[in-house]
């Protein structure tokens, strides 16, 4: 099975999806208020949001609870969040982390 | 009753694997006798660093069998991953120890200034200025008050949980026993020495080495001899995985080949509870920032603590028990700069029930010698 998608989102599928939209890789997600961002991605069935700094590979929300680290991703241009403890907000910007993320001073 | 052993090493640590290993690769038939996951491990807890520079100063004997260990290191890595498939991730090309503003840098050449000039004097540690270090390290992006460093090119570091993984590994491979989960509660002289255990067990050997860390001072006292250890708490942070930044290890800084940057350590004098505090992690990270300043960004991923087994003076103990010949005691607070030199050196002289004469000097009786 890919790890990329969910095919339809069947399996999460609830009759709310929302009304707040943010984007993740530039593509609109909708999601509830008071949704983590892992949360609305699953819901969205999206499953992957970053890549491993050694082996390069993918890697998603797991643990939903700020234990695992699975779930980092670049988040309004900060990298290494917690998707699974951060709120989804009304235009934020997601953006799948590539491997180890860059510092800056 | 089982079988008799030619030794039976109490403490499956890295001083005791590392024991235990060099007697069974000679051929002995070895029993490996340890608690279990319950046990106050340093073995689990440590920076992983192959270090020589700085130690022995004012004791040439400790200086030069950490010189010999670090020496045997990258041959004990490869025959670990031969023997076993265990890549202990051995990294070792050279190691520094960054100074901070011009105290820290004027302290640390005296102090390698003394190492030259001691009787078998480390030669290849050196000072660096700024400009030496930055050729080093193109790549780390040094804060403004890091003034300098010393440099030894024979340290390194490795990964401290695929060693002991890696050495207990090896040890069966070479027909070792490896006997956890029972402590250790009498020990009846021998030949062959008789080891109780909780649980009602006995294991007979023929030799008996005690290098069960902080426990080393009871298990020792059984067989007459006195060696002396406390307990010293250590702390550490581990971040995410960062690019590449710190190339080399650099004494409680250290980025893991995986890209974790380790930030170290304190040294707690009589605390054996692992328990961290934020008052000393913040501590820890501020001079960690000082030295690289885009850590300040990087998040903490976990924080630990470790128990040290400490003697007296910091230096290692070898102790052989006059009245219970066959009887060896180890300990030390340098288990993985330590471990090629315990498998190598110090493994196959005990099986020839003597200590090696590279570490006369580090026997128990100098507490007493210097007491009297």
């Amino acid at each position: 099975m890919s790890l990329t998608s969910v095919p339809d989102g069947s399996m999460l599928a609830r009759p709310d999806i929302g009304t707040l939209t943010f984007s993740f890789d530039g593509a609109p997600v909708r999601a509830r208020p008071g949704d983590t961002v892992a949360a609305a991605l699953l819901a969205a069935g999206i499953v992957t949001t970053r890549t491993t700094p050694v082996g390069d590979r993918p890697r998603g929300p797991f643990c939903m609870m700020g234990a695992c680290f699975d779930c980092l991703a670049v988040v309004d241009g900060v990298g290494g969040v917690q998707t699974c403890l951060t709120e989804v907000r009304e235009g934020m910007d997601v953006q799948t982390q590539h491997g180890a993320r860059v510092l800056h001073d | 009753m089982r079988e008799a052993f030619d030794v039976a090493v109490a403490g499956g640590g890295m001083v005791g694997s590392a024991i235990a290993l060099g007697c069974a690769e000679a051929g002995a038939r070895v029993a490996l006798l340890d608690q279990g996951d319950i046990a106050l491990r340093a073995a689990r807890g440590n920076f992983g660093l192959v270090w020589s520079q700085g130690k022995g100063d004012e004791y040439p004997a400790y200086a030069a069998w950490t010189r010999a260990s670090v020496e045997r290191w990258g041959a004990f890595a490869v025959r670990m991953g031969e023997a076993a498939g265990a890549e202990v991730g051995l990294r070792q090309q050279g190691g520094v120890v960054f100074c901070l503003g011009e105290a820290e840098y004027e302290a640390r050449a005296a102090l390698v200034a003394r190492l030259h000039n001691q009787p078998g004097g480390a030669t290849g540690l050196r000072m660096l200025d700024r400009a030496a270090l930055e050729e080093l390290l193109p790549e780390a992006p040094l804060g403004p008050t890091v003034l300098g460093a010393s440099f030894e090119p024979a340290d390194g570091h490795v990964n401290p949980l695929m060693l002991l993984r890696g050495m207990h590994a090896a040890f069966r491979a070479a027909g070792g026993v490896h006997l956890p989960g029972g402590t250790i509660t009498a020990i009846r002289s021998g030949p062959p020495f008789e080891i109780a255990r909780e649980g009602g067990e006995t294991i007979r050997a023929a030799r008996v080495v005690i290098a069960a860390g902080l426990g080393t001072m009871r298990l020792a006292a059984m067989l007459g001899m006195e060696v002396p250890v406390r307990p010293v708490r250590g702390q550490n942070i581990v971040t995410e995985r960062l690019p590449m930044m710190l190339r080399l290890p650099a004494s409680a800084l250290r980025q893991t080949v995986e890209g974790a940057v380790q930030i170290g350590v304190t040294n707690e004098e009589g605390q054996d509870a692992p328990v961290t505090s934020v008052t000393d992690l913040a501590r820890m990270a501020s001079r960690a920032v000082k030295v690289l300043p885009p850590l300040a960004g990087a998040r903490m991923v976990r924080a630990w603590a470790a128990i040290r087994p400490m003697t007296p003076d910091g230096f290692p103990v070898y102790a052989q028990s006059a009245a219970h010949p066959g009887a060896f005691a180890a300990v030390c607070h340098s288990g993985v700069t330590l471990a090629a030199a315990h498998r190598g050196l110090l493994a196959p002289s005990i099986l020839t029930g003597e200590l090696p004469q590279i570490v006369a000097d580090l026997g128990p009786g100098r507490f007493h010698a210097r007491a009297a």
